[in-house]
C-alpha cells in the first residue's frame, strides 16, 4: 500500500465523520427564531436570527435555510436537530387549538372531597371541558389497592364520554407507586373508544400530589392536537430542505425527548425556555456549577447551573392559571438592565424603570436625555458605545455610586440563589453584560461567553436525554437500599427509552424523604438520570 | 354570628399557616377542600365560645396522619362526617358544633367540612392555638378532658372506637390505626359540652386566623410584618438571611436547625432556630431566647408570609417572629405536656414578653 493511499483514506474519514457529526438548535421564541450548528466539539459553527412566524413550519425553514447558508455546510451533515419552542405555553396561556378533554380519577370513594378541575380559571374549564367521572380503583402509598378497579363503571364512562372529548386524562391515587389501574383504564378506552382517542396516565406525567399531577395530565391530553401539528410543521421543515437528522424536542429540566415522545407529552415542553437559556450558558462557559446571569434591557434574570443541569424552584409551575407539579427552573428576576434609568439623586440608585427597546435613542451615549446604566458602563470606560464624549461631564460622585448600586445589587441577588457562602464562579450572557463589574463578593470569576444571544438555541442543540422517578416506596416488604436500586433502575430504564445510549447513562440526582408524622415505613424517593444521545 | 364563605376561608388558611409555626400540614388542601363544601352547602357559621349553651356538645374533627399521604389519597369527605357521626351516637347526642382541635395548620379546615355538610356551626376556638405533633398536647388534656371516645375513619368505611385511660394511649392506639388505613385518616374526639368547652378550649383561634389572612392581605404594599406582631401582641425577633439549613429524622419526625445571619438592624448577630416538624427554639448567639410552646413563625421578609420548615434553604431573607402562647400552656401542667423538655432541650421555659 503507497503512503499516498493511506493519507486519502484517512482523509475520507475525516471528511465522513466530519459531514455526520453537526447539531442544530433552534429556539422559536416570541419575536425572534435563533438557530446554530454545532459541531461534535460543541464549537459554534454558525448562528442566525430571523422572525418568528405565525405558521410554524415558515418560520423554521427561515431559520434552517439562514443558519445552513451561513455554516456552508450540507444539509446531510446534520445528525441532530432539536427544537425548543414555547408553542404549547402559548396554546394555553390564549387558550387556542386546545382539546376537549374527558377525566376519569380513579380512588373512590377517596378523593370525592375534591372534584377534578375544581379550581380552573372558569374560561378554560369551558374549553378543555368539564366531564368528569370518579372511579373505583387507585391504590394506598404501599402499591395495595385502595379499591378495586371495576371495569364495567370505566366501559360505561367511556361510552358516555363519547362524541364529546377528544381526549382522555386518568389519574389515580398513588399511581406514581402503582400504575396497574391506569394502564388497565387506556386498555379499555380503546376498546371503547378506539385508538384515535389519545389516552393520558398521570403516572406517565407527574409526580406525587394528586390534584397537581391530575391537572398536569389534563391539560397534557388538551395539548396533544396542538403537538402534534408543531411536531409535524418541524418535520417537515426539516425534511424541506433535505435534512436527514434525527429530530428531538428541548424538554422543561433542559433535557431532550423524541418527537414521538413530544406528540405523546407535550406538557413537558411548557417550561423548557429558561432552561435553554441555563444550559446553553453551560455549554459556552464548560461549566457544570455555576450561576447564570442573563443581564437584558429591562431585567436581569439570575439561575443557578447545578450539575449541568438548572435548579428546580421549589415552588410548584402555574400554568394558564392552574397549579401543577412542575418544577420551573430557580430564577430570580430584578428590574435591572442597560436601559435602566439612573436616579441621580442623594442615595443614586438604578431601575427598576428602563428605557427599554429606545435605549439606542434616549441613553446619553447615544444623544438622548436619559442617564441609563449603559452610560455609567460607558463612562467607567468598561465599553466604547456612541459618543463617551457626552457622558465625560457626568459627576464622579453620581458614576461611582451608581456602579456601587449595580454591584451591590447583583451581588445581594447573586447570594439569594446561592446555597451555601463559598463563592462561585458566574456566567454572565444577555446584552446588557457590559454592566458587570471585574470583581463581585461571593463570586471567584466572572465568564463572558460569546455568542451569548443565542444560549437557547445552543442551550437545546447540546441537551442530553433523562429520566426521572419520584414516588414513595414502602419500607415493609423493602429495605432502603432495595427501594434506592428499584428507584434508580427505573430512571435509567426511562432515560435510555428517551433515546439514551444504554452505556452512557449517569444518576445525576437523588433525594430521599421520610414521610413526616410517622414511623419510619414509608419514604419517598426522587431519582434523576441522565444519558447522552446513541451516536448515529 | 358571623358566617364563613369561600374568601374567608381562604383568609382562615393563611393564618392557620402563621399559626403553625412552621408545620401542622400545609392547609391548602384543606381549604379546597372546604371550599367545596361551602360551594355545594353553602356558607358556615361561626360560633362564639359563649354562644355554646352550658347542656350542649361540642365535637372537634380533624384529620391525622401523614400530609404527603393527604395530598395523594384526599379525602372522600363522608368519612369524617360518619367519624363525627358515630361519637354522636355514642354519646347518644346531637352536637351543636363541630371545632378544630388545632387552629394551625391543615387541621383548621377539616372541620369546616363537617360544619357546611351537616348545617351545624363551627365553634371559633381550638384546643392548642397553633400546632403541635401529638393528639394529646392540647388544653383540654390539662382540664382532665378524655380525647376518647375517639373514631378514627377511613374513606373505606373503616372506622375505629378507641377508650383508652388516658390520652398519651390514645395517641399511640390512633397512630397504629392510621398507619394500617393508609397512613391517613379521619378523626372525632375530644367531645365535650358548652362548659367544659368554656374552661379547656381556647377561645377565638379561627376569627384570629382570619385576621391574620386578612392583614397579610391587605397589608401588602405597607409593612406585614409590624401589622402581624402587632395583631398578634408578638414581636419581630430578628430579620436576616438562612445561611445554614441541617436537616436529620428521628422516630419519624423530621428534626433539623437553621443558621441566620442578621441583617438591618440585626446585623453582624447570628441566630438559630430548632426546630421538629415546628419551630422549638430561638437561639440569640448560644442563648435560648424564645421556646415552644411560644408561637415562633418564620416568614417572609418582605410579604410577611409564612414559610414551613420543609422550604426552608439558605438564602432566603426571613424574619423571625414570636408570639405568645395561651397562658393555659404557661402553667406547669402545661410545660410538662408541650414545654422544651418534652421536646428533649434542656432548658427552662422562659415565658415571652409581649
Amino acid at each position: 500500500m503507497s503512503p499516498s493511499s493511506v493519507e486519502h483514506t484517512d482523509q475520507a474519514d475525516q471528511t465522513h465523520r466530519r459531514d455526520h457529526s453537526f447539531r442544530l438548535g433552534i429556539d422559536v421564541g416570541g419575536t425572534h427564531t435563533d438557530a446554530v450548528i454545532l459541531d461534535a466539539t460543541d464549537r459554534v459553527i454558525a448562528s442566525t436570527k430571523t422572525p418568528t412566524t405565525e405558521d410554524i413550519t415558515t418560520g423554521i425553514v427561515q431559520a434552517l435555510h439562514a443558519v445552513l447558508t451561513a455554516s456552508q455546510l450540507p444539509p446531510v451533515a446534520i445528525a441532530y436537530a432539536m427544537l425548543g419552542t414555547t408553542h404549547c405555553t402559548n396554546a394555553v396561556v390564549t387558550r387556542r387549538e386546545l382539546n376537549t378533554v374527558g377525566v376519569i380519577r380513579l380512588g373512590a370513594p377517596a378523593t370525592r372531597a375534591i372534584e377534578p378541575l375544581l379550581t380552573w380559571p372558569q374560561d378554560l374549564k369551558r374549553v378543555v371541558g368539564v366531564r368528569h367521572a370518579i372511579l373505583h380503583g387507585g391504590h394506598e402509598y404501599n402499591g395495595e389497592p385502595l379499591s378495586e378497579l371495576d371495569e364495567q363503571e370505566v366501559r360505561q364512562t367511556a361510552r358516555a364520554f363519547k362524541g364529546h372529548v377528544h381526549a382522555l386524562a386518568v389519574s389515580g391515587v398513588f399511581s406514581s407507586v402503582n400504575a396497574t389501574h391506569e394502564l388497565r383504564v387506556r386498555e379499555i378506552v380503546e376498546e371503547e373508544l378506539g385508538a384515535d382517542i389519545p389516552v393520558s396516565l398521570s403516572s406517565e406525567i407527574g409526580s406525587i400530589s394528586l390534584l397537581e399531577r391530575e391537572n398536569a395530565t389534563v391539560l397534557n391530553a388538551a395539548l396533544m392536537r396542538v403537538a402534534q401539528r408543531a411536531m409535524q410543521g418541524f418535520e417537515q421543515a426539516v425534511r424541506q430542505l433535505n435534512i436527514p437528522a434525527t429530530l428531538f424536542l428541548g424538554q422543561n429540566d433542559g433535557s431532550l425527548m423524541s418527537l414521538d415522545y413530544a406528540v405523546q407529552y407535550p406538557i413537558f415542553t411548557i417550561a423548557s425556555g429558561p432552561a435553554n437559556s441555563i444550559r446553553g450558558a453551560a455549554a459556552l462557559s464548560q461549566l457544570r456549577d455555576a450561576i447564570v446571569v442573563d443581564i437584558g434591557g429591562t431585567t436581569t434574570d439570575i439561575g443557578v447551573l447545578h450539575k449541568g443541569f438548572p435548579r428546580e424552584s421549589q415552588l410548584a409551575v402555574e400554568i394558564g392559571g392552574v397549579a401543577t407539579n412542575f418544577r420551573m427552573p430557580d430564577l430570580i428576576s430584578i428590574g435591572l438592565g442597560g436601559g435602566s434609568r439612573v436616579h441621580p439623586e442623594e442615595a443614586v440608585c438604578v431601575g427598576p424603570d428602563s428605557v427599554g427597546y429606545r435605549l439606542q435613542t434616549e441613553a446619553r451615549v447615544f444623544g438622548g436625555s436619559q442617564l441609563t446604566a449603559t452610560d455609567l458602563a460607558v463612562a467607567a470606560g468598561r465599553i466604547r458605545l456612541g459618543n463617551p464624549g457626552r457622558v465625560q461631564a457626568l459627576p464622579k460622585t453620581t458614576l461611582n455610586k451608581g456602579l456601587d448600586y449595580i454591584q451591590h445589587t447583583l451581588e445581594e441577588y447573586i447570594d439569594r440563589v446561592k446555597l451555601s457562602a463559598d463563592p462561585v464562579p458566574v456566567v454572565a450572557v444577555g446584552g446588557g453584560n457590559i454592566l458587570f463589574p471585574d470583581a463581585l463578593r461571593g463570586v471567584s470569576e466572572i465568564i463572558r461567553p460569546e455568542q451569548a444571544g443565542v444560549a437557547n438555541a445552543i442551550g437545546v442543540a447540546i441537551a442530553q436525554v433523562s429520566g426521572t422517578v419520584d414516588s414513595v416506596f414502602s419500607l415493609e416488604n423493602l429495605s432502603r437500599t432495595e427501594a434506592l436500586d428499584q428507584a434508580t433502575a427505573l430512571a435509567s430504564e426511562r432515560t435510555v427509552a428517551a433515546g439514551a445510549a444504554p452505556d452512557r447513562v449517569e444518576v445525576l440526582d437523588l433525594e430521599e424523604v421520610p414521610l413526616a408524622y410517622l414511623p419510619g415505613n414509608a419514604v419517598r424517593i426522587k431519582v434523576k438520570a441522565v444519558g447522552s444521545l446513541k451516536t448515529v | 354570628m358571623l358566617q364563613l364563605d369561600a374568601p374567608a376561608i381562604q383568609d382562615i388558611a393563611v393564618g392557620a399557616a402563621v399559626l403553625g409555626t412552621g408545620g401542622g400540614g400545609d392547609p391548602t388542601l384543606g381549604r379546597l377542600m372546604a371550599q367545596q363544601a361551602v360551594a355545594q352547602h353553602g356558607p358556615i357559621a361561626l360560633l362564639s365560645l359563649d354562644e355554646l349553651a352550658d347542656e350542649e356538645w361540642v365535637i372537634p374533627t380533624a384529620m391525622m396522619g401523614a400530609p404527603t399521604v393527604l395530598v395523594e389519597k384526599i379525602p372522600s369527605g363522608n368519612e369524617v362526617i360518619e367519624a363525627f357521626q358515630m361519637i354522636e351516637r355514642h354519646l347518644q347526642c346531637q352536637a351543636a358544633a363541630t371545632a378544630s382541635i388545632e387552629a394551625g395548620g391543615v387541621n383548621s379546615m377539616i372541620p369546616l367540612v363537617v360544619a357546611a355538610a351537616l348545617h351545624i356551626p363551627v365553634l371559633d376556638a381550638d384546643g392548642m392555638g397553633r400546632a403541635f405533633p401529638e393528639l394529646q398536647m392540647v388544653t383540654p388534656t390539662l382540664h382532665g378532658v378524655a380525647a376518647t371516645p375517639m373514631v378514627v375513619a377511613d374513606e373505606k368505611g373503616n372506622k375505629v372506637l378507641l377508650q383508652t385511660p388516658d390520652n398519651q394511649w390514645t395517641e399511640r392506639l390512633a397512630r397504629t390505626a392510621t398507619i394500617a388505613m393508609g397512613c391517613s385518616a379521619c378523626i372525632a374526639l375530644y367531645a365535650m359540652q358548652g362548659r367544659v368547652a368554656k374552661r379547656a378550649l381556647i377561645p377565638g383561634t379561627l376569627s384570629l386566623a382570619a385576621r391574620i389572612g386578612q392583614t397579610l392581605r391587605t397589608s401588602k404594599q405597607t409593612k406585614p410584618i409590624q401589622a402581624l406582631t402587632g395583631l398578634l401582641a408578638g414581636r419581630q425577633l430578628c430579620q436576616g438571611k438562612i445561611t445554614d439549613v441541617q436537616r436529620r429524622t428521628e422516630g419519624g419526625f423530621a428534626r433539623g436547625e437553621l443558621k441566620i445571619a442578621g441583617a438591618g438592624s440585626d446585623a453582624g448577630q447570628t441566630f438559630r432556630l430548632s426546630f421538629q416538624n415546628e419551630n422549638l427554639v430561638f437561639w440569640r448567639g448560644d442563648r435560648p431566647e424564645v421556646t415552644v410552646p411560644d408561637l415562633l413563625s418564620v416568614v417572609d421578609e418582605q410579604t410577611g408570609l409564612p414559610i414551613t420548615t420543609e422550604a426552608l434553604r439558605y438564602g432566603l431573607r426571613i424574619a423571625v417572629l414570636a408570639f405568645p402562647c395561651h397562658a393555659q400552656w404557661r402553667t406547669p401542667e402545661g410545660l410538662a405536656l408541650v414545654g422544651p423538655h418534652y421536646f428533649g432541650y434542656d432548658i427552662d421555659y422562659v415565658p415571652l414578653l409581649s
